[in-house]
């Protein structure tokens, strides 16, 4: 079992990222609401899904082609607060776009974070196309896409998996469903009930995994990882899971959604339920823990600080990276 | 020296490059064990094997938003579009991803690729197989947009176009494919995208144009030299980025300018030439600018005496240019 891997370390570290997650998003809609921040797309409440399935790539390495809603999930594969926070604030020293696209855009070369636009499900033909080449070059990476469930409707999904699934690609679709896209719930989106289910019309494994418990999302993910490196071809997950604010600080889910339908969801919130199990497991002592959270508030106000500090882009470089320099 | 076709031109530089750079891959419909519909590819599978000549499914998009994954992960993708036509699901993976990635990325990620697709009417390809797209994609910035017109040019600018750390469309006129013929040197040549060729020399009056039109233009300035006008033919060769230098040299020298294309009159190519030679060469001119283009039907028809009153020939070349030579 794919689990063997987790480690107490592993798990701590991928609960730091999930709560890093949380504080730095909880940052910014107060930036927004300060008026210091013109918009904000959030990981909220799908941090488990996004840090438990990165936690099984080779981090840095194996490509991902992520969404707007991952902040957990690029920290997690190693863009740190101040690069978040330099990319929020739209500072010349953003290195997912050096402030030309709208927060929540990633893209880190570095760390192999492939660089995102805004029109959903362009990213999974990319995706596709990264691994279609490292399975030409056989350089042993994956790739992994990730994107909503209102974004399966769109015919590049499709196109996708059906393109990976035919040339048996070392790709990972993931999807975070969380049962709304904006305001239009799944039900609209799709005559059936599950996004898992179309794998099959394709020829791909299609799991379903709790997208509240990272752990889970590890495992499905490890072994659509190991499946991908044998050669085998593309997986679709769906991590079931919920957003816990709206779809972003333009939007008011009060119009789509009930308070009861919020409130008995996030009985369920990944970083709550998780410290718990990390403190009733004994994987962390009370002590530990709340040295951590010091640890993440400390970066947090490092990286708002940093960010607010750093210079903007100069406009005399707006002409620039048209063409290769 | 051998005399090739415009097509064979293109195919032997496809073989000549995928032997000198192992990161080469083509794919698209039909590419493989066809050769591609109009054989294009033809004999490329067999040498290179199915890993570098690959059958795609029918999927545009698809076909080019995997080219900017293959690409950004190491290769050098040259997808290819069937036909023009069936662009235009793959519009979005080209116009807001290809053309953007170098810019929203700032400058983090480029993507080297080269976008094959035949064009162009005259063959009775009608609504769907006869367009002229370029004019949508000359509007992008990010996007590189070459048309040859000789076998010549096709081999030299095709090896550029593979060379280029962006992305290029190259598009191909598919009458020209089998008519054209030329001498094509045998080593490897590059042809700088973005350079203009004066293929003809004059001094009463310039026409400026790319793709098959220069033969169709050649032909007309030889018969007009005979009713002693002498006329200059610039070949554009890439309508993005144009060359300006050149296009306001001929226009200085000659006063007198008629653009030609295939393509839908309003907004194409020709208007921003006219645009360009307005701005920085009004006073050097003897007469209106011209432009001969495609009419604004929103495609061309199948049946003979309406197809040949949509295209461009050379006869109705002869008559612009000497209507404008009296001027
Ligand atoms: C092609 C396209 N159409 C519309 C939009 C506007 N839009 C942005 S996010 C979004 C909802 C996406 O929902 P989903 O895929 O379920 O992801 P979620 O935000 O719920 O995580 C829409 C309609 C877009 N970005 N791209």
């Amino acid at each position: 079992m794919a689990s063997i891997n987790l480690t107490p370390e592993l798990l701590k570290e991928m609960y730091y990222y999930m709560a890093l997650s949380r504080a730095l998003d909880d940052r910014m809609w107060i930036l927004n609401r300060q008026g210091r921040a013109p918009v904000v797309y959030s990981a909220n409440g799908h941090e488990a899904a996004q840090v438990g399935s990165v936690m099984a790539l080779n981090r840095g390495e194996d490509w991902i082609v992520p969404y707007y809603r991952d902040l957990a999930m690029v920290l997690a594969y190693g863009e740190t607060p101040r690069e978040v926070m330099l990319h929020l604030l739209g500072r010349a020293d953003d290195p997912n776009s050096g402030g030309r696209q709208m927060p929540a855009h990633w893209g880190l070369k570095r760390r192999h974070i492939f660089t995102t636009g805004s029109v959903v499900a362009t990213q999974d033909v990319h995706a596709t196309g990264l691994a279609l080449a490292s399975k030409i070059l056989k350089d042993g990476r994956v790739a992994m896409a990730s994107f909503g469930e209102g974004s399966t409707s769109q015919g590049e999904f499709h196109e996708a998996l059906n393109f990976a699934a035919v040339h048996k690609l070392p790709v990972i679709f993931l999807n975070e469903n969380n049962g709304y896209a904006i305001s239009v719930p799944a039900r609209k989106q799709m005559a059936i009930m599950d996004v898992a289910a179309r794998a099959q019309g394709y020829g791909m494994p299609g799991v379903i995994v709790d997208g509240n418990d990272p752990v889970k999302v590890y495992e499905v993910t490890a072994e659509a990882v190991e499946r991908a490196r044998r050669g085998e071809g593309p997986t679709l997950i769906e991590a079931k899971t919920y957003r816990f604010v709206p779809h972003s600080s333009d939007d008011d889910d009060r119009a789509y959604r009930s308070r009861e339908e919020v409130a008995e969801w996030k009985k369920r919130d990944p970083v709550i339920t998780f410290e718990k199990r990390l403190l009733d497991e004994k994987i962390m002592t009370p002590d530990e823990l709340k040295a951590m959270q010091q640890r993440i508030k400390d970066e947090v106000n490092d990286a708002t600080d940093f960010a607010e500090k750093a210079p903007l882009p100069d406009p005399s470089t707006l002409g620039r990276y048209v063409y290769a320099e | 020296m051998a005399v090739m076709s415009y097509l064979e031109a293109i195919r032997e530089t496809l073989r000549q490059e995928m032997r000198r750079d192992s990161r080469i891959i083509i794919y698209g419909e039909d590419v493989g064990v066809r050769g591609g519909v109009f054989r294009v590819t033809e004999g490329l599978q067999k040498e290179f094997g199915e890993e570098r000549v690959i059958d795609s499914p029918l999927a545009e998009a698809a076909i080019v938003g995997t080219a900017i994954g293959a690409a950004v992960n190491g290769l050098r993708p040259i997808p290819e579009i069937q036909f023009a036509d069936f662009i235009f699901p793959a519009m979005n993976q080209i116009i807001q991803e290809a053309a953007r990635i170098r810019y929203r990325s700032n400058g983090a990620f480029g993507v080297p690729m080269v976008i094959r697709a035949p064009f162009g009417g005259g063959v009775h390809g009608a609504l769907y197989h006869s367009q002229s797209v370029e004019a949508f994609f000359a509007h992008v910035p990010g996007l590189k947009v070459v048309i040859p017109s000789t076998p010549y040019d096709a081999k030299g600018l095709l090896a550029a176009a593979i060379e280029d750390e962006d992305p290029v469309l190259y598009f191909e006129h598919k009458a020209a494919y089998r008519s054209l013929k030329g001498e094509v040197p045998e080593e490897r040549y590059l042809i700088p995208i973005g350079k203009a060729d004066l293929k003809r020399t004059g001094k009463d009056l310039s026409i400026i144009t790319y793709g098959l039109t220069v033969t169709y233009a050649l032909k007309a300035a030889e018969t007009l030299e005979q009713e002693g006008i002498s006329v200059e033919v610039l070949d554009l060769r890439t309508i993005r980025p144009l060359d300006v230098e050149m296009i306001l040299d001929t226009a200085k020298k000659t006063g007198k300018v008629l653009i030609v294309h295939e393509d839908n009159l309003t907004g194409g190519v020709g208007g921003e030439v006219s645009a360009l030679i307005a701005e920085h060469a009004l006073f050097y001119l003897d007469a209106p600018i011209r432009r001969l283009a495609g009419p604004d039907v929103p495609a061309m028809p199948y049946s003979p005496p309406l197809e040949h009153a949509f295209m461009v020939t050379t006869d109705k070349i002869t008559e612009a240019a000497r209507d404008l030579a009296k001027f």
